[in-house]
């Protein structure tokens, strides 16, 4: 019918090609290799010995593709090593590759006869002809072995200047796989050197090939700052990118996006120099570009008319993805899904490529799914949700599931459409396919929880299909909405009793739901549920060995004994709304991500450095900022501010339902019921009291990269939070310091309150002296010292690098991991002259805590004083410190005692002050002060203390003054919405009070999710 | 970059394997084989799968997995893209891409996959470089070679295409008969709803070339309606700049078949299904029985004829057997995959096909709950769809005259009606 499938017919008689193709299958087959295969097992390898030394060449070159033969398919003729090597010597091209194909293969084994072939492989190398050149210093390369190794290095020296480009570029990767089996040597021998110059070599597959090598040595080898971008090396590299092959382009690309372009000006020429691969037909040549625009656009000015041209260059492409192979459609849906979180407006109108097709793979098929619901909008919804539908009477159950919960997405997304989107799912209920009707429950009641008061007709639907639940998720969202509308369910005593039943059979996620919900409708009809609330008491709290349900039993039934009104309050206090958006990506993640787009983390969607195996060194990536927006040290969270309207973060849907299981726990804090008593209410406010001082103890252990990972461990407030007995002593009034106070974790405690040493000293912030904290024996040589001040506003690292190695260490670079402040290197390290041994240098330089130079890369953690995060503008309002100071209950503060301190009030407040804790009012107790005093960290979080200061007693009977201080953290939350909060797997939900816009809220938490708060604030 | 590659027939059995680094052992592809387990098809086995110390990066090509081994950051397109070429390159090479094949010229495949990759890096991946170092087998010389006994299926010299910034053409072709043949295929991707609407329908459109001019050749495709085209991916021989300018393809061809551009013409233009379907699939309450009954008639077909016509439903699992009569063509009913095929062949205006009968169902079983979906396939000689046509050619660079032609299909891709 076309060209192509006529053209056999037509050219077998109108022209002679030079390679005619595939004219005789049958007749082939006779002649192929499957007769290798057919040998007999008995006496074979002695049959192929004796043919490899066969005289004629035929037999011998026959014999070597028997041998490659076997060895494709695993057997092993390892043993004909030295006959194989033999056949080396010749002058038949194909006999050669065939005995390098061998060699590759077996002389790992056999290092000792892989020896005799490293003359031949040295002449090859000087062979007139430039494809043995190349062909021999391949092959040695990917022979593993040291001895051969050594003998490589200066034929590869020549290959490496070469007057052949093709024996250049095939030079350039021999230094990677050199790299890959003894670092060292290349190193030593200069190679690097060579490499990086033939970036600027003539042949754009010869600077291809150079970057190749060089990004994969950088990756392996972190500390080497090999791929040194400025804008000549970037120029060349542009310019080497039009006329390279399709694989030349991803790596010149990907080795692109890790520049950062100095202005908008160069991010926009180099923008515009990249564009044309977007039409390019290898997808990964355009995912690669994709990359870069995507990375390079932050820098544009949004007003610029370039920027809008770009981004509607930016969506056929992406489309065009869409219509390869599954597998490519795959890895590009996972990118588009982070590319459309990002900037939703490239394919807000492509929607329809998205819609599932039925014979899709099913993998494709989810994702699309999910990008079809970011993309949703009031627009198309209408669309979406006729899709979703159609989808929801497919027949693979996990793809059902998916779409069922896409349409309670959407309602919860798109506000106008929830009315559809309920009588949709109450259609797909009436089907009563069990796995539909389960999805669907669960879906409907996240609806209740965005509109409230709207949907309840359906509840008399829902219960009909209570029989059918059998997940637990499902019966839990059930039961969570029998307890929640008891009131206009005229039998939910009846139903709720029918679970009651099997309770013990339960899971704990539906044993949690199911209490709250009796306990909820004995609040609402009291009279007839006596029976049942005692009942389930005491299933919960007797019968149970579950520590949640047991606790969250107590709390309960403590509540309703001692003040009913307060239960009704506290279990029936309004929720706040969920949010619209789920399973957002954290910006911050989403940005590295972006960094990363093509590449496998774009795939798992997380950091390389959470899976790639060896990737100790693997950089975070970040997005550049904007143009004119220069980072400052102070920016809390310089991700938050590239972001225009950063989205609320919430957790996906089963956390959301852990959250709301919750949700009747946590209003202790904010009702503020009379100071618990019995120890099950304790434990809650422990619980939080804990996490509170875990998070100021925590914010003194900025995570380290090494250390990262299990920094609870450490800190104090994970002590308390997980030993309940201590937290118990901690609640104690003023108790002494507990002893791990004293527990090397809490130095920076120790710093703040210091105050003894200070006596002496002229008043001046808080000045400790260096310390070391890289030790030279850990770092080859490199010792660093150094102290945090704070500095007219300025968060200064001051480090003294010391050289103690005998050579001179250059290309100095530092780098912070993330933290919880977002403290971040303003400038690069400048260290100009190499540093020669036994010399120091002590650059000022603003933070933290990977230090490389051409030795290597060292981490070290130090810890930062908190009154560093201290802000000059954290005085207080009177009024405001004392309706805030009233409105934190009391179980939210934590006492210590400061020992050793020889000041007076005044000194003390002075001297707390050039630390920018400001004293906000004093006043005088029978004989003791009392100072009140703010502080504000730079991520906007206030603590307010309590000082307060015993006047000096001339006897002193004890040599230390006692200073009290009540310290506690609060959080300014202007926003009514919920916070989560996750202590390790767990997670509570820790509310608001209705009226939080005049008075303050208080959060204890982690600091990881302070900076939500700080996202909400910015809000 | 890519470690290993393994070939995996159908029932599992690795039949090569490749290292292009340090050998990594088969057992990595449990990982694999468990995946593949769990899914019911092999082809909804994730591509990409993580196992604790590599990646394993799979294609599902004629019945065989390509399963590529990574163990580094690389990204996984650039895997997927180059195993996609190795299995191009089997297809050329061999005629076909399969098990026996491979087999049957594992030394050959051997030479290839050394060819292409070097360290994981691609070497040589286009066509005709690689055929100037490695023939392919043909019987020629075969019989040439066994008569002189001094045969190689290596070249000794560096591929001329290797290094220049050309690399698809070779230096020196020679053809008695210079010819450039197009063909613009296009394939409808549609969904159609039960009412008949068109809930989205687009074009995939592709040029494949068949070029066998002598020389170095320039040749400059030009259209009649280029504005059409606003998504667009060349091969790289392809000049952007002159097509951003101008609307036309100039280009200095590879030598043999290739694909020149695929282009893609969305929803947001109109695009006019060739065929409508009136159906009707239900089954009744009562009893385990069903009725189906489709016709098919033409709706914009430029006054081509439709050919090839073929409907195939996946009937629902309940469904024993079909009891059907068709006005033209034939229909079969799987009973394994309940797969009904109606072959109708050429769509008569005059007279519209139609299948019409009843449904039997597995006595006891429940009413399906899952609509089946139609799936639509078909030919349209002599027109593309989307209205794209060539205004002409045009060769610059050489002086003889070549032999020019272009032909049209339309093909109906994955073009599904919902019930």
């Amino acid at each position: 019918d076309t060209w192509i499938s006529t053209q056999k017919k037509i050219h077998s008689q109108l022209s002679l090609p030079v390679y005619p193709l595939q004219e005789n299958r049958q007749f082939g087959s006779k002649m192929t290799d499957s007769k290798y295969f057919t040998t007999t097992k008995k006496g074979e390898i002695f049959e192929l010995k004796a043919e490899l030394n066969s005289d004629k060449k035929e037999k011998k070159k026959e014999a070597v593709k028997k041998v490659i033969a076997s060895m494709t398919v695993g057997k092993d003729v390892s043993a004909l090593f030295p006959d194989v090597v033999n056949c080396m010597q010749t002058d038949n091209l194909e006999l050669k590759k065939l005995v390098y194909l061998y060699l590759m293969n077996y002389a790992k084994s056999q290092p000792d006869m892989a020896i005799m072939a490293v003359n031949t492989f040295v002449k090859d190398c000087e062979d007139p002809n430039p494809l043995i050149r190349a062909l021999a210093v391949r092959t040695m390369g990917c022979i593993r072995v040291d001895k051969i190794t050594e003998y490589l290095c200066e034929p590869l020296r020549k290959c490496l200047k070469d007057e052949d480009p093709y024996v250049r570029k095939t030079a350039a990767v021999c230094v990677a796989k050199l790299h890959d089996i003894n670092a060292q040597l290349v190193e030593d021998q200069g190679f690097l050197d060579t490499l990086k110059d033939l970036i600027s070599d003539s042949n754009p597959m010869v600077v291809a090939n150079a970057v190749a090598a060089l990004s994969e040595i950088a990756e392996s080898h972190p500390n080497s700052n090999l791929l040194d971008l400025n804008p000549q090396t970037i120029n060349k590299l542009l310019t080497a990118l039009n006329e390279c092959t399709e694989w030349g382009q991803i790596f010149i690309l990907d080795c692109l996006a890790n520049y950062t372009p100095r202005d908008d000006r160069e991010s926009q020429s180099i923008c515009e120099r990249v564009t044309p691969r977007l039409s390019h037909a290898n997808s990964a040549v355009v995912l690669s570009a994709v990359k870069v625009l995507m990375k390079f656009m932050e820098m544009l000015p949004k007003d610029l008319d370039y920027y809008g041209t770009l981004l509607k260059k930016l969506a056929p492409p992406l489309v065009t993805l869409l219509s390869a192979e599954p597998e490519l459609q795959y890895v590009a849906l996972r990118n588009i899904n982070l590319i459309v979180q990002r900037r939703p407006e490239i394919l807000k109108h492509e929607m329809k490529v998205f819609f599932v097709k039925y014979n899709d793979p099913i993998y494709v098929k989810l994702e699309k799914l999910d990008i079809m619901i970011r993309l949703a909008s009031q627009a198309n919804i209408a669309q979406v949700l006729a899709e979703l539908k159609e989808y929801a009477t497919e027949v693979d159950v996990d793809f059902v599931r998916k779409a069922v919960r896409a349409i309670g997405r959407c309602a919860i997304k798109v506000e106008q459409s929830a009315e559809r989107c309920v009588s949709t799912l109450l259609d797909l209920i009436q089907t009563k396919v069990n796995y539909v009707v389960q999805e669907a429950i669960v879906v409907i009641k996240d609806i209740f929880r965005k509109y409230p008061n709207k949907y309840e007709s359906v509840i008399a639907t829902l219960c009909e299909n209570l029989d059918s639940l059998d997940e637990p998720e499902a019966r839990a969202a059930m039961i969570w909405i029998v307890g929640e509308y008891a009131e206009r369910i005229d039998n939910a005593d009846e139903l709720l009793e029918s679970f009651l039943e099997g309770f013990h059979d339960e899971s704990t996620q539906v044993q949690l739901q199911l209490l709250t919900a009796i306990v909820k409708l004995f609040l609402k009809k009291p009279t007839e549920t006596q029976e049942l609330v005692q009942q389930v008491l005491s299933l919960a709290t007797q019968d149970s060995d579950n520590p949640d349900l047991r606790d969250r039993g107590y709390i309960y039934w403590r509540l309703l004994s001692t003040d009913p009104v307060a239960a009704k309050e506290v279990v029936l206090a309004e929720k706040p709304l969920i949010s619209e958006e789920t399973d957002l990506i954290e910006p911050t993640l989403l940005e590295e991500l972006i960094c990363h787009i093509g590449t496998l983390a774009s795939v798992y969607h997380k950091p390389p450095s959470a899976f790639v195996e060896g990737s100790r060194g693997v950089q975070h990536k970040r997005l550049p900022g904007s143009a004119g927006s220069g980072e400052s040290v102070e920016s809390p969270d310089p991700g938050a501010a590239a972001t225009e309207t950063p989205p609320a973060v919430i957790p996906s849907q089963g956390d959301l339902l852990g959250d709301l299981l919750n949700l009747d726990l946590t209003p202790t804090t904010t009702t503020g019921p009379p100071p618990p008593t019995t120890s099950g209410m304790q434990m809650g406010a422990m619980d939080l009291l804990s996490g509170g001082l875990d998070s100021l103890v925590g914010l003194l252990h900025q995570g380290p990269p090494s250390l990262s990972a299990s920094p609870s461990t450490t800190t104090l407030g994970g002590d308390i939070g997980g030993n309940p007995a201590m937290g118990a002593a901690f609640g104690a009034a003023p108790a002494t310091m507990p002893a791990s106070f004293n527990a090397p974790g809490s130095g920076g405690l120790d710093d703040l309150f210091d105050l003894g040493g200070g006596v002496g000293m002229p008043m001046g912030a808080l000045n400790p002296p260096k310390a070391v904290w890289l030790p030279a024996m850990k770092a080859k040589g490199l010792e660093i010292s150094g102290v945090f001040v704070r500095r007219a506003g300025v968060i200064q690292m001051e480090m003294t690098l010391t050289n103690k190695a005998m050579s001179v260490m250059t290309d100095f670079a530092i780098q912070f991991n993330r933290n919880s402040f977002g403290l971040a290197p303003a400038g690069p390290l400048q260290i100009l002259t190499p540093l020669s041994p036994n010399q120091s240098i002590e650059p000022l330089n603003n933070l933290q805590v990977a230090v490389k130079n051409n030795i290597d890369v060292f981490y070290f953690s130090c810890q930062y004083p908190i009154s560093m995060l201290f802000v000059e503008d954290g005085k207080m309002e009177r009024q405001v410190f004392l309706a805030t100071w009233k409105d934190i209950p009391n179980d939210n503060e934590s006492q210590f005692q400061i020992k050793d301190c020889h000041l007076n009030s005044d000194a003390a407040s002075n001297k707390l002050q050039s630390s920018n804790i400001f004293t906000i009012a004093k006043r005088t107790v029978e004989g003791q002060d009392m100072l009140y005093q703010s502080m504000k960290l730079t991520n906007g979080i206030w603590v307010l203390a309590e000082l307060r200061v015993q006047a000096g007693n001339p006897n002193y009977t004890v040599s230390s003054v006692a200073l009290a201080v009540r310290s506690l953290l609060c959080c300014v939350l202007l926003l009514t919405s919920c916070i989560s909060v996750y202590f390790e797997d767990q997670h509570f939900v820790l509310i608001h009070n209705q009226s939080c816009l005049n008075s303050p809220t208080f959060i204890l938490g982690r600091w990881k999710y302070l900076m939500v708060i700080q996202v909400y604030r910015k809000h | 970059m890519i470690h290993s590659l393994f070939l995996i027939n159908h029932s599992g059995d690795i039949f090569l394997e490749k290292h292009w680094k340090s050998v990594i052992s088969r057992s990595v592809c449990d990982y694999f084989f468990e995946a593949k387990e769990k899914a019911a098809e092999p082809e909804n086995v994730a591509p990409v799968l993580q196992t604790p110390h590599h990646y394993l990066i799979t294609i599902y090509r004629g019945k065989l997995f390509f399963l590529s081994v990574v163990q580094t950051e690389a990204p996984p397109l650039f895997v997927i893209e180059f195993l996609h070429r190795v299995a191009d390159i089997f297809q050329d090479y061999f005629g076909e891409c399969s098990e026996s094949v491979i087999k049957d010229n594992v030394v050959t495949v051997y030479e290839l996959l050394e060819e292409m990759l070097d360290n994981g890096f691609p070497l040589a991946t286009e066509s005709n470089v690689l055929k100037e170092m490695i023939r392919p087998p043909t019987i020629l010389r075969s019989v040439v070679n066994t008569l002189t006994g001094t045969w190689s299926n290596v070249g000794d010299t560096l591929p001329t295409g290797q290094l220049s910034n050309i690399p698809w053409r070779r230096a020196g072709v020679k053809y008695t008969n210079n010819e450039a043949y197009f063909d613009v295929i296009e394939e409808i991707d549609a969904i159609v709803d039960k009412s008949g609407t068109t809930v989205c329908a687009e074009i995939q459109g592709v040029i494949e070339a068949c070029v066998r001019l002598t020389g170095m050749p320039d040749l400059t495709l030009s259209f009649m309606n280029p504005r059409l085209l606003d998504d667009v991916s060349f091969h790289p021989c392809v000049r952007f700049k002159r097509w951003e300018s101008e609307r036309a393809l100039s280009f200095i061809p590879p030598d043999g078949n290739f694909t020149l551009m695929n282009y893609h013409v969305s929803s947001q233009n109109l695009v006019a299904l060739p065929v409508y379907v009136k159906q009707s699939i239900s089954f009744f309450d009562s009893g385990p029985c069903g009725r189906l009954d489709i016709t098919v008639g033409p709706k914009q077909t430029m006054g081509k004829t439709v050919e090839a016509l073929m409907v195939t439903i996946h009937m629902p699992k309940a469904v024993l057997s079909a009891n059907l009569t068709a006005t033209q063509g034939s229909y079969t009913y799987d009973l394994a995959t309940k797969v009904l095929v109606w072959d109708i062949g050429k769509l008569n205006p005059q007279k519209l096909p139609n299948l019409k009968g009843s449904l039997s169902l597995q006595a006891g079983a429940p009413k399906p709950e899952d609509n089946p979906s139609l799936n639509i396939d078909l030919k349209i000689q002599q027109m593309a769809i989307s209205g794209l046509k060539v205004s002409r050619l045009e060769m610059f660079g050489e002086k003889y005259k070549p032999f020019k032609g272009v032909k049209y299909l339309t093909k109906a891709g994955k073009f599904q009606v919902r019930t």
